[in-house]
């Protein structure tokens, strides 16, 4: 009976956690899965072969480009003004990125073939 | 599109990336996984265009394509050779992105949902100024690790008295101003982080010499990882705290297998000053004589083996040599000779580099070996036939104590029947060491450019 008051009492907490959050930065939430993510990374990463660890580097390069997502929020809106001038060059510097990251890591790995 | 169907599609942006770094555990799937990668890029990009707020597509579009077709360009262009500093230039478009979408957030917050101008939220703040204070170092890191790498500055580490308290005053400089801009948020504020960030991050590169360079790259590779992570904070967006972690740990791992594999504390290795001058002492060549060898010479031992390790190091890229080399190795083959590579983790200049050379002179990978795979076949081996690598064949590792290098797992190819050692000349090495096994018996030096030794090998061989 004990645990089952506990389980109410914390599924109450996070619902007021859940509402409270709505409102505020949910900073832990985000911070969750940051840390998963972290260590999502770490063990596919080291499962990666040390042979393919110059296209693991050019990869990471151009997915971290994502960051255009943010790039693309700030050119977005119709009104010019300074911040759209800088998401439009982010946008710029990021595809840079995106497409010869992509495009160099396709190249180094059509050289990886085991040849008969 | 709500935020809820948003978010729910950068979630599978973000597991196409995980599926894109998993790929990359065998050659096979890793195609796939560069597949896979570029559709969760797709998809984050669809899904933000789709996001109420973003409306003007037509200039957008512009940038992309500007941005696209140099990216593009330059990829296709580029030689092998010259990896290392392309992603050192890519690292620092990531940094520099990260600042700008930092600044932008900053000056229409609106945007982001996280407040008005003057009155952005504490959290909001401390996130913001974090991404944009490691944009800022991952930038001016990379470029000058770029400069080194392209060798358009010297190689050779900068280090001058107080640098290290002068880099940890303007660290604590840098908290300080990060607290008073989440008090204040004035725009000198932000800026000066900007500014003083900048300075940081060239601070912190130019100490470390060239051999270090596998490590920085790997470094600034993980910096650029967590300035994502810091943008996607300020924009509460998992995408990028995913993505940004994934690349964080991603080059933090790689800068640890560097710094294992020369047997540095990654702290040494950024407080810098390894590879410089000083560490080249006179050596005293009284009695010692070194056997030298011609191409006929080699290319007769060579044919006569019966297994022969090539080990390939720096020196290969800069000279070129890698196809001349493959030659080389096939008409042995077809002699019945046995021939294998074996790559140390840190020959090159950043992680793998050895390994994309062979390959891109169609070296079939499962030819190319890890230091650990083959090592113990050395003394089971004719010929270890050196090509451009130095330091990672050097024997002092294993037994000088008093080495800079002492503890670096080192490729054993004194104890292959024969060593041939190809070199221009008998200088030291990139950690500027002299290499005992020039001097031992069973070493014959060749001195001439790699690939014109490869190639007069070939001509002897036919």
């Amino acid at each position: 009976m004990d645990s089952a008051m506990l389980f109410r009492d914390v599924a109450l907490h996070s619902v007021h956690a859940a509402t409270s959050g709505a409102e505020g930065t949910p900073l832990v939430f985000f911070f969750t899965v940051f840390v998963l993510a972290v260590f999502v990374g770490y063990y596919v990463v080291w499962n990666v072969t040390s042979a393919l660890h110059s296209p693991l580097m050019s990869v990471t390069n151009a997915i971290s480009s994502v960051i255009i997502v943010g790039a693309l929020i700030a050119a977005g809106p119709a009104e010019l003004n300074l911040s759209k001038v800088l998401g439009f060059v982010a946008v710029m510097l990021a595809s840079v990125n995106i497409f010869g990251g992509f495009i160099l890591t396709h190249r180094m790995l059509q050289m990886f073939r085991r040849k008969k | 599109m709500s935020t809820n169907l948003a978010a729910f599609f950068y979630l599978i942006s973000s597991i196409c990336f995980i599926m894109a770094l998993r790929g990359l555990s065998s050659p096979d799937s890793a195609r796939r996984g560069n597949l896979l990668g570029m559709v969760g890029m797709a998809i984050a990009i669809a899904t933000t265009l789709a996001v109420p707020g973003v409306l003007s597509y037509g200039l957008i579009a512009i940038a992309v394509l500007i941005g696209g077709s140099i990216g593009t360009v330059i990829a296709l262009r580029i030689q092998m050779t010259s990896l290392p500093q392309l992603l050192a230039a890519f690292h620092s478009l990531v940094g520099l992105a990260a600042v700008l979408v930092a600044a932008a957030a900053f000056y229409a917050p609106a945007a982001y949902g996280i407040g008005e101008p003057g009155s952005i939220k504490l959290a909001s703040l401390i996130e913001m100024s974090v991404g944009t204070a490691i944009g800022a170092i991952t930038f001016t890191g990379s470029i000058i690790a770029f400069l080194k790498l392209q060798g358009l500055v010297g190689g050779k580490p900068v280090v001058f008295p107080g640098q290290h308290f002068l880099n940890l005053a303007l660290g604590l400089g840098l908290v300080a101003l990060v607290a008073m801009f989440g008090l204040d948020q004035t725009v000198t504020q932000f800026w000066a982080i900007v500014v003083l960030a900048l300075v940081i991050g060239a601070l912190l590169i130019i100490p470390i010499g060239g051999a270090d360079m596998p490590v920085v790259i790997s470094m600034l590779n993980s910096y650029s990882g967590w300035a994502a992570c810091g943008i996607g904070f300020t924009l509460a967006n998992n995408a990028l705290i995913i993505t940004g972690a994934l690349v964080g740990s991603s080059g933090a791992i790689l800068s640890y297998v560097m710094c294992k594999a020369m047997n540095r504390s990654f702290f040494s290795v950024i407080l810098g000053g390894f590879g410089g001058d000083d560490a080249v002492a006179a050596v005293d060549l009284g009695d010692r004589s070194v056997k030298q060898g011609s191409a006929d010479d080699a290319a007769f031992m060579l044919k006569n083996a019966s297994s022969c390790i090539i080990v390939p190091g720096y020196g290969m890229a800069v000279a070129q040599a890698q196809h001349a080399l493959r030659e080389m190795g096939d008409l042995l083959k077809r002699e019945g000779v046995k021939v294998r590579y074996a790559v140390h983790p840190v020959a090159g200049r950043m992680p793998g580099h050895m390994n994309v050379l062979l390959a891109e002179a169609n070296v079939s990978y499962d030819e190319v070996l890890e230091l650990e795979e083959i090592n113990r076949d050395f003394p089971a081996t004719d010929i270890a036939f050196v090509i451009g690598a130095n330091d990672v064949t050097n024997p002092a590792a294993k037994n000088d104590p008093t080495s800079p290098i002492y503890g670096m797992p080192v490729l054993d190819v004194e104890k292959a029947g024969t060593v041939l050692f190809i070199k221009r000349s008998l200088a030291s090495g990139y950690a500027g060491i002299d290499n005992e096994l020039f001097y031992h018996d069973n070493t014959m030096m060749l001195f001439d450019d790699a690939k014109a030794m490869c190639e007069n090998i070939v001509k002897a061989l036919e």
